[in-house]
């Protein structure tokens, strides 16, 4: 996703050498993202789902 | 000793020939204070090795910390990929030696902004991506195994 798009930057931290951020974080098992918006999402879920989790639902009037 | 098998090195070669455009990687390393600097100098040299494609810019976290800073690392081990002659940023970051199921993860990201691999991402998705405009970092946490 950071890829495709210019606003996104994606940071893969190995939790066991960075103790301090996964502790700042609250990281209890992993995968567990943790987005600048506030979205957290603890395990690996399917595309969609994980785009959902992370940006939020679709607004009911962009569906139509 | 290498790290990866003949058989492994040749699957490399075999994925990296898809190549269109080359990679850079910015290694943000420290002489003290960084255990896992060498092996992630290790890890990165073996795909080198195989590919004449990515090459490796080493940035001293100390000694050039603006330049670090300049891809938002603060820690090393801390990769940053760009690609392309024009060295473009694909606001992928790593921190940590990228080893275990990481290193595909690496591999995959040189495969995508290198031209080798397609994006992958359904057309939604791709959608809801383009309606993001304010800037989002994703920190994914991660381990080894």
């Amino acid at each position: 996703m950071a890829f495709a798009s210019e606003h996104i930057t994606s940071i893969t931290v190995q939790a066991t050498e960075f103790h301090d951020l996964a502790r700042k974080h609250r990281v209890s098992g992993v995968p567990k993202t943790v987005a600048s918006n506030g979205a957290e999402i603890l395990g690996a879920y399917p595309e969609q789902q994980f785009v959902e989790e992370l940006l939020g639902p679709v607004a009911p009037d962009a569906q139509s | 000793m290498a790290l990866l098998s003949a058989t492994d090195q040749q699957a490399l070669r075999e994925a990296f020939a898809g190549i269109t455009r080359p990679v850079t990687i910015v290694f943000v390393t420290q002489t003290i204070g960084c255990e896992t600097c060498d092996e992630t100098r290790q890890i990165l040299t073996e795909i080198t090795d195989v590919t004449p494609q990515v090459t490796i810019e080493e940035v001293n976290l100390v000694l050039e910390s603006e330049r670090a800073a300049s891809y938002g690392i603060d820690r090393a081990p801390g990769l940053a990929i760009l690609a392309g002659e024009e060295k473009a940023d694909t606001r992928i970051r790593m921190l940590g030696a990228p080893s275990g199921y990481d290193f595909m993860s690496l591999i995959d990201a040189i495969l995508l902004v290198s031209g080798a691999s397609p994006q992958r991402l359904s057309a939604e998705t791709e959608a809801r991506l383009a309606g993001v405009t304010d800037p989002l970092t994703v920190h994914v946490f991660v381990t080894p195994t």
